[in-house]
């Protein structure tokens, strides 16, 4: 997926992050987390964020998270939706369950 | 009397006695008004009182909580220790808050050197978590404090008391049945230990009222000294109007199952007597208990502890006979405790001390509320999930041990912070004394308490394990990584009996 | 096939839960709510429409809701979000989809036509998903009976109140604005065999009220009732708990049942009187409600 522009989405409300992308052409993808419970779960937080990168096949880009104690599940939605944001399209890899 | 006549007396040495009688000194001849103004403990300031204590470097002073976040008398008492030069002070307060931060100055500069408390929060408790202090913190509950005080193991030196009113000779209250406003506390119950058993007691009052101050917390007897504060505290930090309802439905709906818990274990009869904690969910249980109360028809003998408006608006519509009161915690429990003839005011000693039977050991049962519960049943109520001190041991351990059924709640997560885990990071009150955990998501019975557990299936609440609590959480948050601590030890914990249950390192960061 | 929905089933409760809030779609499945209903029409900003598809996607993939029935409500088929709507949450296992503004059944036929596009895309047979319409004009009311025998897929059509009373021209109120709605929907889902399920009640503060509509709704035979604060739960299956009298005299009835049974009559009666096929019916209804209440949801 091709990023053309610097989008967000997510809110900073309890159970929710904020991610915002920023395009990149090289470096891989950096990533400014911050999370009110970065101890416990920053790890697996930062591996979602990547994950859900690699899947939408982003390799270079810029990552601020804002974390409020999101749920994987809701990192993975926000940080997809953020990245079609920030790619001008709509979605059309729904993957079954 | 003469030495000779005396001597006459048979087993004279056996007699307790001093002496022969050799009359009496003058008798006061001005009225009692004129007596008050001229012969009185009140001294023109706080220097004054504290020189006439003969306080030391080294010595112990005290306080107690019942000003909560709008406490002023402890940093007042402690800036002025420090620019009197006092060092190496210990100060045991029966609780500390938020608003004491200033105290991280008087660590530094060596004011402070040790602290007993039951609570911490705020800048203070971050500090004191990162190895602020070299000597480690004392957590005690209310009983436990109650009972060091009284056997010695924590010797207080000198007492400073903020009282709402106090009267030239020393009778000191939370209130004042005087006409006019002051700020009002309610009940200083756990300010009366700290009287009783201080080699000197001082104490700060914003209203000095008539002799007799009638009813009071702290008699006249157990006072030194007295200086008058314009500022003691602040009203609106030390109580809010009224303690409203949780309208959050997921507390709502934890208060309702927990209501339903105690009545189906057949704690809910004619003539029980309960406590409620402070948080949200154990607060709004009282709320489904009235309602059970009016469906059966029956009353409660007495409600015990901190005391809310809840309990004070069941004990006026007659549903509860009796309030016992050790720590009023809004303004509608002051009023109560104010004007209604059964809801007294109860020390900490009588409230819950383990050395003799305390009014926690009739209690039927209690709902109080946790952060983290481990797969045995172990409580924290004190150290966040990050490993910062947050929190209070207050009356946890107490209750939960002289209640027939103490009741935990908890939501079974916060955000992603499982609240039902593999092992607590700090035990403050020990499993053996839990016996039911109810969170949003099941209600786990401790299997000490078989027969509760089949009360509760009887009755169709779903009972699960904590092993399968702890397992729900998880598949909803996932395992968290553990907390990272250095080996130095920042706290001590005791249990109700003062002996070590536990102790808190200071935490690591990258 | 396996469906992935339950025709028949009990819904007393349909609790609508915002789809672009991850907290309370988190802590939806806890209320003991019959069905939940995550929501990407009202309730989700229009620049959020995307943001809540990803969210309830991921949503409805990952967590457990136990046995309860999900229900998405999508944006209607014209706005041109419905479709992308159905992109999402199909592949992501939902049960019943709920197509808002439903005014005739070819709004039904359009929209599962979509439906089963997308199922054969993502192999998944067709005709697994449920669907539910909700009426809410005056056109919607008036094909109420068209709209229920639209498709086999739905499990029963519902009332949506606030456009339907701005579509007459009146406001909320006691209850006799929406008489004619009600009972055009009730007999248009009875006659299709389905369930008839009721507006929400939008004062949550208000107890009284709310209960008042609940009694009234129960006695014009409603299903249940779309819910938007789960305090609201409780007291509506408390109301739809038979009382200790009714319920009585049902299992009084299916003991006479199979006390002829046993005797190998097909004639049963009680106190000399035959017991009539509806009787029955209505008997073994109760029984069921009563021990629905009293069913623990193991997970």
């Amino acid at each position: 997926m091709e990023l053309k522009k610097t989008a967000a989405a997510g809110t900073m409300e309890s159970g929710d992050i904020l991610i915002t992308i920023e395009p990149r052409t090289e470096g891989g993808v950096t990533l400014e987390l911050s999370s009110s419970v970065l101890q416990q779960y920053g790890r697996q937080i930062e591996a979602v964020i990547r994950e859900t990168l690699a899947g939408l096949e982003i390799p270079h880009a810029a990552v601020r998270a804002v974390d409020k104690g999101a749920l994987d599940c809701t990192v993975r939605a926000r940080v997809s939706a953020a990245a079609c944001r920030a790619a001008e399209r709509e979605n059309e890899t729904w993957e079954a369950k | 009397m003469t030495d000779e006549l005396l001597r006459t007396i048979p087993h004279l040495d056996e007699i307790a006695h001093r002496g022969p009688f050799a009359g009496t000194p003058a008798k006061h001849t001005e009225n009692f008004r004129e007596r008050s103004a001229r012969e009185n403990k009140l001294l023109p300031s706080l220097e004054d009182a504290i020189r006439a204590t003969g306080l030391t470097d080294g010595m112990t002073i005290s306080f107690h909580h019942h000003f909560r976040n709008g406490d002023h008398v402890v940093n007042r008492v402690v800036d002025t220790l420090a620019k009197m030069g006092f060092k190496n002070l210990t100060l045991a307060a029966s609780s500390l808050a938020a608003v004491h931060a200033p105290l991280i100055e008087h660590i530094k500069n060596g004011v402070i050197t040790h602290i007993e408390t039951s609570g911490l929060r705020g800048e203070l408790a971050e500090q004191i978590s990162r190895g602020l202090m070299d000597f480690p913190i004392v957590f005690r509950s209310h009983g436990g404090r109650a009972a060091a005080i009284r056997s010695g193991e924590l010797h207080i030196d000198v007492a400073f008391l903020g009282a709402p009113s106090c009267d030239p000779y020393g009778n000191a209250n939370g209130y004042s049945r005087e006409e006019g406003g002051t700020i009002a506390c309610g009940s200083m119950g756990y300010a009366r230990t700290d009287a009783k058993y201080a080699d000197k007691v001082v104490i700060l009052t914003n209203r000095l009222v008539q002799y007799p101050n009638a009813p009071w917390a702290i008699p006249e007897y157990d006072v030194d000294y007295i200086v008058v504060e314009e500022d003691i505290g602040d009203p609106k930090g030390i109580m809010s109007g009224a303690t409203r309802y949780t309208k959050n439905p997921k507390e709502l709906l934890i208060a309702q199952t927990a209501a339903q818990v105690i009545d189906a274990a057949g704690y809910l009869y004619d003539g029980f007597s309960m406590q409620m904690g402070s948080g949200g969910a154990s607060l709004a249980t009282a709320r489904f208990i009235r309602q059970m109360m009016l469906d059966k028809s029956i009353r409660c003998r007495f409600a015990l502890g901190g005391i809310t408006g809840q309990i004070t608006a069941m004990h006026e519509e007659g549903l509860i006979d009796r309030v016992l009161d050790v720590q009023s915690f809004d303004l509608d429990a002051a009023r109560s405790l104010k004007h209604n003839r059964f809801h007294h005011q109860i020390g900490a000693t009588y409230y819950a001390s383990f050395l003799s039977p305390a009014a926690v050991d009739q209690l039927d049962f209690v709902v109080l509320s946790a952060l983290e519960i481990d797969t045995d049943f172990n409580v924290n109520v004190l150290t966040g999930s990050d490993g910062v001190i947050r929190g209070a041991v207050g009356g946890h351990p107490d209750t939960a041990a002289g209640a027939s059924l103490s009741v935990v709640v908890a939501p079974l997560t916060r955000g992603r912070i499982p609240s039902v885990i593999d092992r607590v990071n700090t035990i403050v009150t020990p499993g053996s004394t839990v016996d039911v955990v109810v969170t949003d998501q099941g209600v786990a019975v401790n299997p000490r308490r078989p027969e509760v557990a089949e009360k509760l299936r009887r009755a169709g609440i779903h009972v699960c394990t904590i092993a399968q609590l702890k397992d729900k959480a998880e598949a909803l948050v996932g395992r968290p990584d553990p907390i990272r601590y250095q080996d130095r030890v920042v706290g001590v914990v005791m249990y109700r009996n003062n002996t070590v249950i536990d102790v808190i390192r200071q935490i690591d960061e990258d | 096939m396996e469906k992935r929905y339950i025709k028949d089933r009990l819904r007393r409760s349909m609790m609508f839960v915002p789809g672009n809030n991850p907290g309370m779609i988190t802590d939806a499945r806890i209320y003991g709510a019959d069905s939940i209903m995550f929501d990407l029409e009202d309730s989700v900003a229009y620049t959020e429409k995307d943001t809540a598809r990803f969210l309830v996607h991921n949503a409805l993939k990952t967590l457990d809701f136990g046995k309860k029935e999900i229900v998405v409500r999508i944006n209607d088929l014209s706005s041109g979000l419905g479709v992308r709507d159905l992109e999402a949450i199909i592949p992501a296992g939902v049960h019943v989809v709920r197509l808002p503004k439903t005014d005739s059944a070819q709004d039904v036929i359009d929209c599962e036509r979509e439906i089963a596009r997308i199922e054969a895309k993502h192999n998944i047979p067709v005709g697994a998903t449920g669907m539910m319409a909700a009426i809410e004009s005056a056109n919607g009311v008036l094909n109420a009976r068209e709209i229920a025998h639209a498709s086999d897929r739905l499990i029963g059509v519902a009332l949506g109140a606030e456009d339907y009373v701005t579509d007459l021209k009146t406001t909320r109120a006691d209850g006799i604005e929406l008489l004619f709605a009600r009972s055009m929907i009730l007999n248009a889902a009875r006659s299709a065999g389905i369930a008839a399920l009721d507006t929400v009640y939008s004062d949550v503060n208000n107890d009284e009220g709310f209960l008042e509509e609940v009694s009234l709704i129960r006695k014009l035979g409603f299903d249940g009732k779309s819910v938007i604060n789960p305090r609201q739960i409780e007291p509506l299956h408390r109301a739809f708990i038979p009382s200790e009298k009714d319920l009585r005299k049902a299992y009084a009835i299916m003991d006479a049942i199979a006390e002829a049974n046993a005797r190998g009559s097909g004639v049963a009666s009680i106190k000399g009187k035959m017991i009539d096929k509806p009787v029955v019916i209505r008997a073994q209804r109760l029984i069921a409600l009563a021990e629905a209440d009293n069913v623990v949801e193991e997970d």
